[in-house]
């Protein structure tokens, strides 16, 4: 499959149940019908268990969705990439060779 | 059971070797190390496990029944054999004898850094150089979270701190990287990949490909570091050490932190592993990154030519395997491909 926007190929990849198509070139990531709404679901389940303290004055700041992450260079993969990858064998054995 | 072993691609695969062999980018050179080195190499592993006195797990007395295994190793076939507590290493062919032994006796002169060996010269043995280890153990290659980042950034910080105890050559990071990407070339000239894997190292500055000296003449650095590289030692009081001095060598300090940055930059290890490393390496002062601001300034050259070396060695395998690349190794690839959109700031000439 061809990046509508630039035509590099895309991949694609399993985030949580739901599989998301992502360009290698321009990093755009396309979504199926209901993905949209199935990664907000989770996004929701994700940051739902703060306290269900006082409610808040002010709307929450973002969430520990999005924790600041380390810097990283222009080349890397965006948004840090996906790190589902240290159960990955390939990644394992990767840790441990030159 | 686990084992120690350093060197090069294979070692974490040595240690199932007795249930899950594993495949051998070379097998011809395998079998002549089999049936040529190998006994002797053990024989040799056993006798010195045999004379080591105050081995109390291993008296030189009476017949032996404990097994020798032999861990043999990819790549560069470099052959290791472990006998009780003792390592007995094979060095690749052509391995500089005078070069090997003052990489050894560095190793002999910084105890809490690099784990000594046993007997501060290299002998030879069926024509190859072999040095002596203690065995220690390693990170479970099963339990990467187990990966201790914090003692191994420690480790390297203190390493390039290190003056020079002995005047070693170069550190072989840039040399070894040119080497990958020189079998891609030649045995994978087609594949898509290899286009932009050649194109991102055509790029970097000569010194990062090995074709030109290093910009830093002072810094001791280990010049292959990554998980395969730590054991720990009872002798060391069970605190982690390095190992696999092969490399080891003046250079760009930049470099020994560079493949964890390139598997961070590839989205492959997770920004909290790499935060830890990082702010460990900093806390104990080490010399290859700015102590705060952005550590990519000196990080960047290395770490693209990790990832264009990572990324070789990864489609030159599936090539040969005939293969498709996986998630991780397209990665890399992909990594690669980004990479001639963003000019290589780099450090030195």
């Amino acid at each position: 499959m061809q990046c509508p926007k630039c035509r590099a190929p895309m991949h694609t990849y399993n985030r949580n149940g739901v599989q998301i198509e992502q360009c290698s070139g321009c990093r755009g990531i396309f979504l199926d019908y209901g993905e949209l709404e199935s990664l907000t679901r989770l996004e929701s389940q994700w940051s739902q268990p703060a306290p269900p303290a006082a409610p808040p004055v002010a709307p929450p700041a973002a969430p520990q969705a999005y924790p600041a992450a380390p810097q990283a260079p222009a080349w890397g993969a965006p948004h840090g990439g996906h790190y589902g990858h240290r159960r990955n064998k390939g990644f394992g054995h990767m840790l441990f060779s030159s | 059971m686990p084992a120690q072993l350093g060197s090069c691609a294979g070692i974490a695969l040595c240690a199932h070797l007795p249930t899950e062999p594993a495949p051998s980018p070379h097998p011809r050179t395998l079998t002549s190390v089999t049936t040529d080195l190998l006994p002797a190499l053990t024989a040799h592993a056993t006798a010195t496990a045999h004379a080591r006195r105050g081995d109390r797990t291993h008296p030189g007395t009476g017949p032996c029944r404990c097994p020798a295994e032999p861990l043999v190793t990819g790549e560069d076939d470099t052959t290791v054999v472990r006998h009780a507590t003792t390592v007995a290493k094979a060095h690749a062919p052509g391995t500089g004898p005078a070069h090997l032994a003052l990489r050894v006796a560095t190793a002999a002169a910084l105890p809490g850094i690099l784990l000594p060996p046993l007997s501060p010269a290299p002998v030879v043995l069926h024509g190859r150089l072999v040095t002596h280890w203690p065995y220690g153990v390693p990170v479970d290659p099963d339990d990467p979270d187990a990966a201790p980042w914090e003692s191994a950034a420690t480790l390297l910080a203190r390493l390039h701190r290190t003056p020079p105890p002995l005047p070693v050559p170069p550190m072989r990071g840039p040399g070894k990287a040119a080497h990958a990407v020189a079998r891609l070339r030649t045995a994978a000239p087609r594949h898509p990949a290899t286009t932009p894997v050649l194109d991102a190292w055509a790029a970097l500055p000569a010194w990062a490909r090995g074709e030109a000296p290093t910009p830093d003449t002072a810094t001791l650095c280990h010049g292959d570091f990554h998980l395969g590289q730590l054991i720990r030692h009872p002798a060391a009081g069970d605190s982690w050490l390095l190992i696999d001095v092969d490399d080891l060598g003046t250079g760009v300090p930049a470099w020994d932190l560079a493949r964890p940055a390139a598997w961070y930059a590839c989205g492959l290890l997770a920004p909290d592993e790499w935060h830890r490393f990082l702010t460990a390496y900093r806390a104990a002062g080490g010399p290859a990154v700015p102590s705060d601001g952005d550590p990519w300034a000196t990080l960047d050259v290395p770490a693209r030519a990790l990832t264009a070396q990572t990324a070789a060695r990864a489609v030159t395998k599936a090539a040969a395997a005939g293969r498709p690349l996986d998630e991780v190794e397209r990665s890399l690839v992909d990594a690669c491909a980004r990479m001639g959109s963003v000019r290589a700031s780099s450090p030195g000439p």
